[in-house]
């Protein structure tokens, strides 16, 4: 058992930052596309074995099905073939970019070294399967009781949301 | 069980390379597939975190973020689309001012 999921952990980080290096270096959109695809996937994995089976298959579904097809529709109507120019219109860019990004991780690991986690406890109690298993019941429970009003709001996002870009489309086709 | 610290490590290691990506690339395209790897890093966190403490709030927590980021998707990428059909562009350099 950890033997198999210390082995299921390293290969499906292995593919999550491989497909999260992919979507930054490649040079084309739709190779970016598929890295994140991978990513979803390997990471849909990791809630598997975390026991969090809904949000795993919320996830292929809503994710990797349909924001990824709506990312590659984008893509194709927007052109692939075109090359993203390099030139620097800020100067030294790239310089500003790096030493950012360098104090990005120092202040990460700057907290992550220094930081208290006693939250987390250190040495893993047996876990209460019973508690932790997200599955549709377990998971619909504190959904429709605790957090109704947060669920409802969300409804009515998703609503504004289709609206939202169904206006955004329509007002341009009728002012060009 | 391999320990919640991994599943921590590896969740900032993918946010990491997604804000990489944020400075990097000016594609706003690749730019949005970012911000995806940035929620889905936190997501892992959450569930991660959830199973270290016995507590089914962090699956709820990422239900919630998968809803809103596909709302965020769908307005975003209709948003790309809009200033596609004016400018021919999806590069965020020469979409930088806030008007047509």
């Amino acid at each position: 058992m950890t033997v198999a999921e210390a082995v299921l952990f390293v290969l499906m980080a292995a593919t999550a930052i491989a497909g999260a290096v992919t979507v930054v270096i490649a040079r084309n959109p739709v190779y970016s596309a598929m890295g994140l695809l991978g990513t979803l996937f390997s990471v849909a994995v990791l809630y598997v074995v975390h026991l969090a089976h809904l949000v795993a298959a919320v996830q292929v579904i809503v994710y990797a099905g349909a924001v990824m097809t709506l990312f590659l529709f984008v893509i194709m109507l927007i052109g692939v073939d075109k090359e993203e120019e390099t030139e620097e219109t800020l100067p030294n860019q790239r310089l500003l970019v790096g030493g950012l990004a360098g104090l990005i991780t120092i202040f990460a690991a700057a907290i992550t070294v220094s930081g208290n986690f006693d939250w987390l406890p250190a040495a893993i109690e047996p876990i209460d399967q019973a508690a932790t298993n997200g599955t549709v019941q377990a998971v619909a429970a504190p959904l429709f009781t605790d957090w109704v009003l947060a669920f409802e709001a969300t409804a009515l996002l998703l609503t504004i949301a289709a609206a939202g870009a169904v206006a955004l489309a329509h007002f341009r086709q009728r002012e060009t | 069980m391999v320990d919640p610290g991994w599943y921590m490590s590896l969740a900032a290691v993918l946010f990491t390379i997604g804000a990489l990506g944020m400075l990097l690339r000016r594609n706003a395209l690749v730019m949005f597939m970012c911000i995806e790897l940035m929620l889905n890093a936190v997501n892992l966190t959450l569930i991660s975190a959830g199973r270290a403490l016995n507590d089914l709030n962090g699956q709820v927590a990422v239900f919630f973020i998968l809803v809103v980021a596909a709302a965020e998707v769908v307005v975003g990428l209709a948003i790309i689309v809009a200033i596609f059909r004016r400018r021919t562009t999806a590069s965020v350099d020469d979409m930088s001012e806030l008007r047509g």
